[in-house]
């Protein structure tokens, strides 16, 4: 029997070097969430964690991490196996939407000593601990293309980015942690 | 780099996670197929364009995605503040004004590139 095999699209890269460490994120589960004042808690409820309502913060648990992008948007995302979707399909109150979208992203780590320096020459964000602590995320730039940015330690950050563009990110990141 | 305060992230961000997207305070008319088409064209296509202070819709795009309303002076491109949509146009003070004024005169900022009169000359 013939078994479709699904391919990160930055499967299989890794890259190391002055301080700077790159690695693709494994697959996992994404939702792009919607949603008005009314749906908030009961989707919270749905997922397990409260949804962050503080402007770029972010809570996580047992996995699950959601973030806080806009007023009524959040990125949720989950390891694969989760089912965030029939989750989140069970609250009936208030108005919402979830739209999976963990084949439109794809995602790396960045980290090292060097990480935050090699993010800041081609993103513009203030990356200091007090202004960006861990657990802080943002939608943003890096050079042309748009990413979520998320701190995950005082030396990693996770960055997410529409697949098309990942490899354009990758090799940017790249080439800043030569000269970072 | 320009910072602009995002009403809605509540700080200060780089210019380019940013979008203008013209004047603000438009009223769109309710009765949009009644009006004359010199009055469709006055809605529709007719800005101020004025050279100073200028209050001007602005989109958080690579950000929260808001849309929000500013108060930016067009010549030295300085904003004295940002606001959400919906929320009324502020009073601005004189104190505020002056502090967003060009420089003085006689600095390419100030000058005029062309005029009216002598269009196309510099
Ligand atoms: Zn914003």
């Amino acid at each position: 029997m013939a078994n479709a095999l699904r391919i990160q699209p930055l499967e299989d890269r890794v890259y190391g070097n002055n301080g700077v460490i790159l690695q693709p994120l494994e697959a996992c589960e994404r939702i792009s969430l919607r949603a008005e004042d009314k749906a908030i808690a009961g989707l919270g409820k749905a997922i397990g964690l409260a949804l962050p309502k503080k402007p770029g913060t972010s809570s996580e648990k047992n996995g699950i991490i959601a973030m806080w992008i806009g007023p009524d948007e959040w990125f949720v995302t989950a390891p694969e196996g989760t089912g965030l979707e029939a989750k989140i399909d069970k609250v009936k109150t208030g108005l919402y939407s979830a739209v999976s979208i963990n084949h439109r992203n794809t995602g790396l780590t960045i980290s090292g000593k060097n990480a935050v320096n090699a993010l800041n020459s081609g993103c513009p964000r203030d990356l200091s601990l007090t202004v960006f602590p861990v657990g802080a995320c943002s939608r943003t730039m890096i050079a042309k293309a748009e990413v979520i940015l998320y701190r995950t330690d005082e030396q990693e950050f996770r960055v997410e980015c529409w697949r098309s563009f990942s490899d354009y990110v990758w090799k940017y990141l790249m080439d800043a942690a030569r000269s970072a | 780099m320009l910072k602009i305060h995002c009403p809605y992230c509540e700080e200060d961000r780089p210019e380019l996670e940013f979008h203008g997207a013209g004047e603000a305070h438009i009223a769109r008319p309710t009765n949009m197929a009644e009006l004359s088409n010199e009055d469709f064209e006055k809605f529709f296509f007719i800005r101020d364009n004025d050279k100073g202070i200028v209050f001007e819709r602005w989109r958080h795009l690579h950000g929260c995605g808001r849309f929000f309303n500013a108060a930016r002076h067009s010549v030295s491109d300085k904003f004295i503040k940002t606001y959400k949509a919906g929320e009324k146009k502020p009073k601005l003070t004189k104190k505020e004004i002056e502090a967003v004024l060009p420089p003085a005169k006689s600095t390419p900022a100030n000058e005029a590139v062309w005029t009216i009169e002598k269009e196309g000359k510099k």
